[in-house]
């Protein structure tokens, strides 16, 4: 059993690698198709014709596509992502900080949103129908229904400008302890907490009540064990694996989406670091980013299918 | 009465307040104008500048993408990097005069074509190395050399020689160039050890402040060089500066404290964000303007009559009201106003004029075809709006105007320069020879408006070099005429640059070279 349960993971993983590839040649096809060139947008409206053929020369812009795709594919493979057109920085290093501070945002909002996620969902199931019920929804379905930079801006407005209690900008910084970074942040924290909130706690919810209606749990129940009890031994247990799935998504989605809130909060991390990029054609960065997010994405979505198998052992077994 | 106010408070600007600043403080003060004038006149003596602290910058226009080479600077934030750590051979004063900085002083010939700088000696590079005017010889050939990238190649273009004497740098032109000296005060032409050539991107200069950190994109920070050698000038002990592009973040950050001044103030939020506590709104005439190109050689624009008839079919004043909220003034279809030195102020302003404008066009032959002006935001802020008020006074002229949305994306590499009729802007430069030599010139780079004409190109050329400043004038003033009847220019406003401050920022000077007191504001002033 251990052997095809290895197997399995081992499929999974290949599935992932060849996905990875697809994606690196979609990526490279994509970035080709941008209009205008990475000369043109470095010099912008301050372009000469004689700047604009130096710099093309140096940037090496005049090599055919398969050859630029099939070096930059070496060098990935050398885990060598290049340097960026627009200013000479190697790009590994400047995304190594970059991506730290993502994953340090996402990991923060990731504590605190999915346990509570699932404690609500927990208790909405619990008091179905019943005013939690209803509060729980309620909250959770306003705060995923407004925009993230409304939500953004009325915090920063009534928060930071008008209470003072966190900072407006979410400058950090490596100098700063680990709490002054901590309140930093506390803002796109809330908003990215609230922002993926709704999502796993209906699902969770959902994938409860879809397994309360088990005859199993009615026998519980005729047994004369307590709701709660029900719950979490005996309905939790079997609705793992559409969770999981869920939160790997919205684990996915706040490495990946969350751009609109690293823009209006100021907050040195990947999705900034990709728009300006994207803005000035600096390829390079462009496809680093993109095959970093793809990697995140399919890893996350591995993660949450292997979780899946394990919690049930009725997926090892395909029909 | 309220003209005598509006003329006083007109000479108090020049002073350094702005207008509201000073209705408030008079007000409040329950004095009238003139004693209030003394008052500040004795607290504007009595300020006197406080070492120490820090200096925390929010600014717009900065990107992940910026480099430390001084020779690409290209938007805000990389000018304003430049300017706290670098300096040039001279600067360009509120007034419009010249400073000089790296160059003790500066002489011409009698045919301006020779121009001896004294370069100021004991200058200390941020490394240790003491500034020689070879450094300052090498850093105008790397800007100046064919092969460069640099933003200034093109004002560099007529210089044919620069050598060393001693402790002078000789500079020759091509061409008698009497606004040399303001052509090399451009913020591109930092001063760099060896010029640069070996790491322009080490970010080593003479300026008042060494750079501590640089994340492009991100933050930069600075800390004041112990060995500068100008005390009057970098009063904190660092600086730092944030990259905040998203508007309504800045003016937050700026509300609670975050950071002492912030650039690029939404007109439509100044107002708003001026009647917060402890933050003062300074907007301050400067020589850019929005405008509407036209290619003067391709159809349908190539027919004089028709651009004029689009001259007098555009509303300015009611765009500098409802794009600009107020913050700038009317443009009169050529590119300079009264910012620059030597602008002549008896050229009629041209005014709405629908009947003419009609009239025009049916002279112009048109087939009545849509007119079709390609627009985006990125072209200004409020382009496509400022847009749609064309349209709207044109066709009150009969004159079918036809708007095309573009996307931001590839706006200045596909649409401006691309196409016949688009929306763009100029930051202005600060000589009018610069601006024309720019754009204008039949052989310029820039020339975004196809404008080839004999007589302007003689003007200029004598302009270039003619020393007596009144005949310089004049033939600016001719230019400037033919310009505006014969260009493919339609320039409806001069915006202001709008920028907030703290009220504990002190030593705040209305400099409108460019925002920021020309990028000054962090080693001019201090905080109380």
């Amino acid at each position: 059993m251990n052997a095809s349960l290895l197997k399995l993971v081992a499929q999974r993983l290949a599935l992932g690698l060849m996905l990875i590839f697809f994606v690196s040649i979609l990526i490279f096809a994509g970035t080709q198709m941008l209009p205008g060139d990475v000369a043109q947008a470095i010099l912008g409206q301050s372009a000469t014709p004689e700047a604009l053929a130096n710099l093309r020369a140096e940037l090496g812009l005049n090599a055919p596509v398969y050859q630029r795709y099939l070096s930059w594919l070496v060098g990935l493979l050398h885990g060598d992502l290049g340097t960026s057109l627009t200013n000479g920085q190697n790009i590994a290093t400047a995304i190594e900080g970059r991506l730290s501070n993502t994953l340090f945002l996402a990991g923060c909002a990731a504590i605190i949103s999915v346990p509570l996620a699932i404690i609500l969902g927990l208790v909405s199931v619990l008091y179905r129908n019943r005013w939690p019920d209803k509060l729980i929804s309620t909250i959770t379905l306003a705060s995923i229904s407004v925009p993230e930079f409304m939500l953004s801006y009325i915090l920063i407005f009534y928060i930071g400008v008008q209470l003072g209690w966190a900072p407006s900008v979410a400058m950090i910084n490596s100098n700063m302890s680990f709490f002054a970074k901590l309140h930093a942040i506390a803002l796109p924290v809330t908003v990215l907490v609230m922002v993926v909130l709704a999502h796993m706690m209906r699902m969770t919810r959902a994938a409860l009540l879809n397994v309360m209606q088990s005859a199993y749990i009615e026998t519980a129940e005729l047994n004369g064990l307590s709701r709660f009890k029900v719950i979490w031994r005996h309905a939790f247990p079997n609705a793992i694996a559409p969770i999981v799935n869920v939160v790997m998504l919205n684990m996915a989605y706040l490495v990946v989406g969350v751009v609109v809130v690293e823009v209006v909060f100021v907050y040195p991390g990947m999705g900034q670091y990709l728009v300006d990029h994207v803005a000035k054609r600096d390829v390079p960065v462009v496809q680093a980013c993109g095959i970093i997010f793809a990697a995140v994405y399919i890893s996350l979505n591995m993660l949450a299918d292997i979780f899946s198998i394990l919690a049930n052992p009725r997926l090892r077994h395909p029909r | 009465m309220k003209k005598f106010r509006k003329s006083l408070t007109a000479s108090m600007l020049k002073s350094g307040m702005s207008r509201r600043a000073f209705i408030a403080r008079t007000s409040a003060l329950g004095v009238g104008a003139v004693a209030a004038n003394s008052v500040f006149g004795r607290m504007a003596m009595a300020q006197e500048p406080v070492k120490g602290g820090t200096l925390r910058m929010g600014l717009g226009g900065g990107s992940s993408t910026t480099s430390l080479d001084p020779a690409l600077i290209a938007s805000q934030v990389p000018f304003h990097v430049v300017r706290a750590y670098g300096e040039q051979l001279l600067e360009v004063n509120a007034d419009g005069s010249l400073n000089p900085r790296l160059a003790e002083s500066y002489e011409a010939s009698d045919d301006a074509k020779t121009w001896t700088f004294k370069i100021r000696q004991g200058v200390k590079f941020h490394n240790g190395e003491t500034m020689t005017a070879e450094d300052v010889r090498q850093t105008l050939l790397r800007h100046s050399d064919e092969d460069s990238k640099s933003g200034a190649l093109g004002i560099m273009r007529g210089i044919s020689d620069i050598r060393v004497d001693g402790e002078n740098l000789i500079v020759e032109v091509d061409v008698p160039t009497a606004d040399l000296p303001y052509l090399l005060s451009d913020f591109h032409l930092a001063i760099q050890p060896g010029g640069g050539r070996e790491d322009p991107t080490a970010g080593i200069g003479t300026g008042a402040y060494k750079i501590v950190e640089a994340e492009p994109g991100v933050r930069y920070t600075f800390e004041k060089f112990a060995d500068y050698w100008d005390d009057s000038r970098g009063h904190f002990d660092t600086i730092e500066m944030t990259i905040i592009n998203d508007a309504t973040a800045r003016n937050a950050a700026l509300q609670s404290g975050q950071v002492d001044i912030v650039n690029q103030v939404a007109p439509r939020v100044a107002g708003l964000l001026d009647r917060a506590p402890n933050i003062t709104v300074d907007h301050v005439a400067g020589r850019g303007h929005y405008v509407f190109i036209m290619q003067c050689d391709q159809p349908p624009f190539d027919n004089k009559e028709l651009r004029n008839a689009l001259k007098y079919a555009i509303n300015r004043e009611e765009m500098v009201e409802k794009i600009l909220r107020g913050y700038g003034s009317v443009g009169n279809d050529f590119p300079i106003n009264e910012s620059y030195p030597l602008f002549d102020d008896s050229i009629e302003q041209r005014h709405y004029d629908p009947e003419k404008a009609a009239e025009l066009y049916k002279a112009s032959g048109h087939d009545g075809s849509p007119i079709i002006l390609r627009v985006a935001e990125t072209a200004f802020p409020g382009a496509v709006d400022a847009a749609q008020l064309f349209q709207q006074s044109a066709q009150a002229a009969g004159i079918p105007l036809q708007i095309q949305r573009e996307p931001d994306d590839g706006y200045w590499s596909d649409v401006w320069n691309n196409t016949p009729f688009c929306a763009s802007y100029w930051d202005g430069r600060p000589v009018q020879d610069q601006m024309y030599t720019t754009a204008y010139l039949s052989s310029a780079d820039w020339n975004d408006t196809h404008f080839y004409n004999e007589e302007f190109d003689e003007l200029l050329l004598e302009a270039k070099g003619e020393l007596d400043q009144a005949k310089r004038k004049q033939e600016y003033s001719q230019m400037a005429k033919i310009l505006r009847d014969e260009g493919g220019l339609i320039c409806p406003m001069f915006n202001e640059f709008v920028q907030a401050v703290s009220t504990d920022v002190q030593g705040w000077e209305e400099n409108g070279v460019f925002e920021l007191m020309n990028g000054l504001a962090p080693v001019k002033c201090w905080k109380a």
